[in-house]
């Protein structure tokens, strides 16, 4: 009786927290959302009214639409993301297979060596980067940055997943291979399947940083064809002038990429978070 | 044909040896059954023969062809797991057919042999379910079909029981007997449970840190041990183990069975107090504490009934009691 009153006051006070944790996280996006449609006076008198019929105005979007190139824009930053994505999980689930499944002279230290880059930023390496890039001619090149962002991503990939690797069955992997299954298969039939909650949070956790970068693509990839969306926004903070009714558009629209892509792991990930919770 | 040999079969870990030079031949039909305490080296000696480790010194034959290098797809064995194993995203007539489809087999002979395991199994109302709807009994009936449908010259078992209730590990036990019997096929069964190896095995291996200690017919295990090890091992409840030279004879240690021990509330050799009493209807088991001896365990046949903390005396029966020097090893006469 008491414990039941006990625990509904603390799911109360969790529920509480949570819902107040979740609308500091989602006021910024619903400031820009419902900016993005009024007018640039109503952005300034009052920005935290609703857009209504006098103020709405959608002449950001359609200055963004305009800016010509702006589709150009999303499509490189998906390509970008979705490609350095796509290598990540790939590259980092089998270096994590590897590790995890192998016995052999320095697999410590190779873990140890890849782990390392969790804790140092790429950004360090800029310079050697750029001459790098400048020096095999990838400058300006979606490449370039798909190159980056799978250095950048692989070191948390493969400790996430070697972690999750290491607790797939081996009477699984054995059973496969007395039945004549070749290691890859093993690896992508039996193995892969079973961590694939540990891959979708990898790829949530290596997705939103890529797709807000602004660093790589501004000193890598600044030409017109190849610039991403953030790359691209920005033309329209000026020195003097910032266009507000379009940044706001260019940012809500970019939001919405993400979002799909984080709907279609977010199932994963859930169970991913709540794997060792629930069993 | 399944006629399997070990000789100075070795395994090293980095640095620690695990399996410290086997030698073991293994008749084509046999049930061999390696028991011992966890942690001595059975799964990896079985998973040695499965090719699942290297052999680090010695020789795997199997009908005299040296195995050591051959991938375990290729040595014509099965294997059925303590977890089961079964993949997960495959029904149970898929789960049991990859094997055969691996190797190329036709389609027709593959439904045929994956049809003929099912009905062995009674299988046959699962075929099309998932792992993750049977229960833990089906899933393991399952795995023993899958190494059956490959028509092994060699059956693998790693303490297939292990995870199953009580009630279900005797009736698979039973089960393996039969398919042992019906298919004539030979078996290396592993357990740390010596029930499971006095019942089902032809031959016993009992392994301690990476050694045979013993290998026999159960019986001449229970009857004919070779040391205080295999002795203490084989039998439940454990063989009592009593100090000689109390008793004023000449070896170091007297092993006694608890069913050899006389017990009277009168007379006798050893006088002790009764610490526990455990009656299971057909049998009654005293715990009884001794000066000289420690714990020791008698048990009677019927029911019986003795005063807890009370005083008896113990009568070991001298004729069959086995006798141990002090390095554990049995001195015969
Ligand atoms: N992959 C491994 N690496 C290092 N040591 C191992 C490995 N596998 C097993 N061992 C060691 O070998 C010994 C025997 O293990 P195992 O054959 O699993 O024992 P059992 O099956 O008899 O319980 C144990 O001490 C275990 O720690
Ligand atoms: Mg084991």
């Amino acid at each position: 009786m008491n414990s039941a009153r006990h625990s509904v006051f603390r799911s109360v006070a969790a529920h509480g927290i949570l819902i107040l944790y979740t609308v500091i996280a989602l006021f910024p996006v619903f400031v820009i959302v419902i900016n993005s449609f009024k007018s640039r006076r109503a952005i300034f008198n009052e920005p935290l009214a609703l857009p209504t019929p006098e103020t709405f105005d959608l002449i950001g979007y359609q200055t963004v639409l305009k800016q010509g190139d702006f589709f150009q824009y999303f499509l490189n930053s998906m390509t970008v993301t979705v490609g350095s994505l796509f290598f990540v999980l790939m590259f980092g689930a089998m270096a994590a297979f590897a590790l995890s499944e192998y016995r052999f002279r320095g697999n410590l230290l190779m873990g140890l060596y890849l782990a390392l880059g969790i804790m140092i930023p790429i950004r360090l390496g800029t310079v050697a980067i750029l001459q790098i890039m400048v020096a095999s001619g990838l400058v300006n090149t979606l490449t370039a940055l798909v190159l980056v962002y799978t250095a950048q991503g692989l070191p948390l990939a493969i400790f996430i997943l070697s972690e999750f690797m290491r607790s797939v069955s081996d009477d699984l992997k054995n059973a496969g291979r007395i039945d004549g299954l070749s290691e890859y298969k093993i690896f992508f039939r039996l193995v892969l399947p079973l961590v694939r909650p540990a891959l979708a949070t990898v790829a949530v956790f290596t997705m939103i940083p890529i797709w807000n970068d602004l660093w790589f693509p501004l000193i890598l990839a600044p030409s017109e064809e190849t610039k991403t969306i953030t790359l691209g926004s920005q033309v329209f903070i000026g020195q003097f002038v910032t266009n507000w009714n379009a940044v706001l558009a260019a940012l809500g629209l970019a939001i919405v990429p993400v979002l799909v892509l984080y709907l279609i792991f977010s199932r994963q990930l859930i169970r991913g978070i709540t794997a060792g919770a629930v069993k | 044909m399944g006629t399997l040999s070990l000789s100075n079969v070795t395994k090293t870990f980095g640095k620690v040896e695990v399996i410290k030079g086997v030698d073991l031949t293994v008749d084509d039909g046999e049930f061999c059954v390696f028991v011992g305490p966890s942690g001595c080296g059975k799964s990896t000696l079985l998973r040695m023969i499965a090719g699942l480790e290297d052999v680090t010194s010695g020789d795997v034959r199997l009908d005299g062809d040296r195995i050591n290098d051959l991938a375990p797809a290729k040595r014509e064995i099965a294997m059925v797991f303590q977890t089961y194993a079964l993949y997960p995203h495959l029904s149970v007539r898929d789960n049991m057919g990859l094997g055969l489809k691996q190797l190329g087999t036709p389609k027709a002979q593959i439904t045929a042999a994956v049809e003929k395991a099912a009905t062995m199994l009674a299988l046959e109302p699962l075929m099309d379910r998932r792992p993750s709807e049977m229960s833990g009994g089906q899933r393991q009936r399952v795995a023993i079909g899958r190494a059956i449908v490959r028509t092994p010259k060699l059956f693998l078992f790693d303490e297939p029981l292990s995870n199953l209730d009580a009630a279900l590990r005797v009736a698979t036990r039973i089960e393996i007997a039969r398919l042992h019997r019906e298919l004539d096929a030979t078996m290396i069964y592993v357990t740390h449970d010596q029930v499971e190896a006095m019942t089902l095995a032809d031959k016993i291996v009992v392994l301690r840190a990476g050694l045979v200690e013993q290998v026999g017919r159960p019986m001449d295990l229970y009857n004919d041990p070779d040391n205080t090890f295999v002795a203490g091992f084989i039998g439940s409840p454990q063989m009592n183990f009593l100090k000689s030279a109390s008793l004023g004879l000449s070896s170091d240690t007297l092993g006694i069975r608890p069913e050899h021990v006389a017990i009277s509330a009168s007379q006798g050799d050893i006088e002790g107090r009764v610490s526990h009493l455990e009656k299971l209807g057909g049998e009654t088991l005293t715990y009884v504490r001794t000066e000289a001896h420690g714990l020791l365990t008698v048990r009677q046949f019927g029911e019986h009934d003795h005063q807890v903390d009370g005083t008896v005396w113990l009568t070991p029966d001298q004729a069959r009691a086995f006798h141990f020097d002090a390095d554990g090893q049995r001195l015969r006469r």
